[in-house]
């Protein structure tokens, strides 16, 4: 079902290479198997949103695309390379064209917002941009409006400053590809989709491609180019969020309509 | 019967537990010789550790270390005097700080503050994902975080050590004051004859492996930390408790092998 599915996708956007190119992945934690046959391309400019239940390994799929879990089996290609052929510092080169806004944040504790922004640009030396490290921590903290942040240490913003933080140091090295964890996540409804607009004005300005784990449906609804539903391991169904909305399948349909 | 069984198991539970515990020890001790001394070096961040570590324990370093050489010469003089072996509280204090009581104090007290803080800050670092972030940031988490701890709790122990015995001396002397009246410079002198070269160098050489052990123990609990907060408050818990047995571990082969080679 997965491969039909991408080739629709393949029929949709033609004569592209993908960004990320997903066959057959395989993860498995002991006799809990999360990705069976996992099946995904994703183009250049497109926001693809992956939605399903808690647990089912949605997480671990985005974990593996930027090298953080190894997958079992299966072909993983980001930006025309496998994944699994990369020695560390091909791998971290790669790294400096993907963001990843981490699910808790992951905002480091012991150092500053300012801080917290310049890590990445100072530990990615060989990647070159242009501007001083604080012109590029004032710009990225002006892009999310939390320019009186700059010093302030992390345990002293909300839960939706954080967010917005850990936004910015993703989109600090001004990555091609950002890879979302769940961002609304725990969050106000209106502070939500404040973040959900967020995202869609970075994309818009920085012209990215992203994945976007999640479970808002609002979300879903205004992000989502394309939205994959991860099910047993594989990607269900595939669809934009009309398509899926009205999709008859009950556990689509169960998904959307709780 | 089955009490004997029951025991067996309770036994033999314990001892694969203990068994477990050296090899992740062991397994985390060889990564660390493996990636930990390899280039790039973060130079910055171990001296940002030594301060953290070493410079932020010398209050705590220093008020104990004053009252133990202080109790020490008030509990042995007494005893001292009543033998009339008063004349010797000087050399017996500063052989007894030198040798023993300098490295194993400081070794236990920075056990619990500095193993324990480790194992805890790299504990939530782990829950929260922040170590995730640092790697997908261009850095080798573990010689960023693991390698430089190591590194610093190894050169800091023995700096804080010395620091100790030489507190812990002015302790004694205060303690001698009191009841007696003890010239210093008599009892500089007393002190300095007593002391030889092989009371200094092995207790000097054993704080290095102090170090390591604290560092190494509780870097390997913090970042091999199960998932959740209970998972980091058990950890910092048994790094401390497996820190201060490694320690005591440690002085008692040191005390053989020194021993052995006919230095005591």
């Amino acid at each position: 079902m997965a491969t039909e599915l991408n080739s629709a996708a393949d029929q949709k956007v033609t004569g592209k290479e993908p960004v990320i190119e997903i066959g057959h992945l395989k993860k498995a934690f002991g006799d809990n198997v999360v990705l069976s046959d996992f099946n995904l391309k994703i183009y250049e400019g497109e926001n693809v949103v992956v939605m399903g239940k808690s647990g089912i390994g949605k997480t671990i799929l985005i974990k593996c695309i930027i090298g953080l879990v190894k997958p079992d089996g299966g072909l993983l290609k980001v930006f025309g390379k496998d994944i699994s052929k990369l020695n560390h510092q091909e791998l971290d080169d790669m790294r400096t064209r993907i963001g990843f806004v981490f699910q808790s944040s992951a905002l480091y504790d012991s150092m500053t917002v300012r801080q917290n922004l310049e890590f990445p640009l100072r530990r990615h030396r060989r990647k070159k941009i242009t501007g001083t490290l604080d012109e590029l921590v004032r710009e990225a903290l002006h892009n999310v409006g939390l320019e009186n942040t700059i010093d302030l240490m992390p345990s002293e913003l909300s839960g939706g400053m954080r967010k917005r933080i850990g936004i910015a140091r993703s989109l600090i090295l001004k990555p091609e590809l950002v890879l979302y964890d769940e961002p609304t996540t725990g969050l106000d409804p209106i502070t939500s989709e404040e973040i959900t607009r967020l995202i869609m004005d970075l994309q818009q300005k920085y012209k990215t491609t992203a994945i976007i784990i999640t479970h808002d449906t609002v979300m879903a609804r205004e992000a989502a180019n394309r939205i994959v539903f991860l099910w047993k391991g594989i990607a269900y169904k595939e669809g934009t969020y009309d398509e899926l909305i009205h999709d008859q399948d009950s556990e689509i349909k169960h998904f959307f309509t709780r | 019967m089955t009490t004997t069984r029951k025991s067996d198991t309770i036994f033999s539970k314990a001892f694969d537990e203990f068994l477990s515990e050296i090899a992740e020890l062991a397994s985390f001790a060889a990564r660390f010789f493996r990636e930990g001394i390899k280039p790039p070096y973060e130079f910055k961040e171990v001296l940002n550790q030594c301060y953290e570590i070493g410079i932020k324990s010398f209050i705590l370093v220093s008020i104990t270390a004053f009252i133990l050489g202080l109790v020490l010469v008030m509990q042995s003089r007494p005893t001292m005097v009543e033998f009339g072996a008063g004349s010797f509280l000087p050399a017996m204090s500063s052989i007894s700080i030198v040798r023993e009581i300098g490295p194993l104090v400081t070794a236990l007290i920075c056990a619990g503050k500095i193993g324990s803080g480790i194992s805890a800050e790299l504990g939530s670092m782990k829950v929260t994902e922040q170590i995730d972030a640092m790697e997908v940031s261009g850095t080798n988490p573990f010689k960023y975080l693991v390698a430089t701890r190591i590194l610093a709790t190894t050169l800091m122990i023995p700096v804080l050590t010395v620091y100790a015995d030489c507190i812990s001396l002015i302790g004694a002397f205060t303690g001698s004051n009191i009841k007696d009246d003890v010239n210093l410079t008599f009892y500089i002198n007393r002190v300095f004859e007593a002391l030889h070269y092989t009371d200094i160098a092995p207790a000097f050489i054993k704080t290095f492996f102090f170090g390591f052990i604290i560092g190494l123990v509780g870097c390997t609990k913090g970042y091999n930390s199960k998932k959740g907060t209970e998972g980091v408050g058990k950890a910092a818990n048994v790094s401390v408790v497996v820190a201060m047995v490694g320690v005591i571990i440690i002085d008692m082969v040191v005390t053989q092998i020194t021993s052995m080679l006919g230095y005591l």
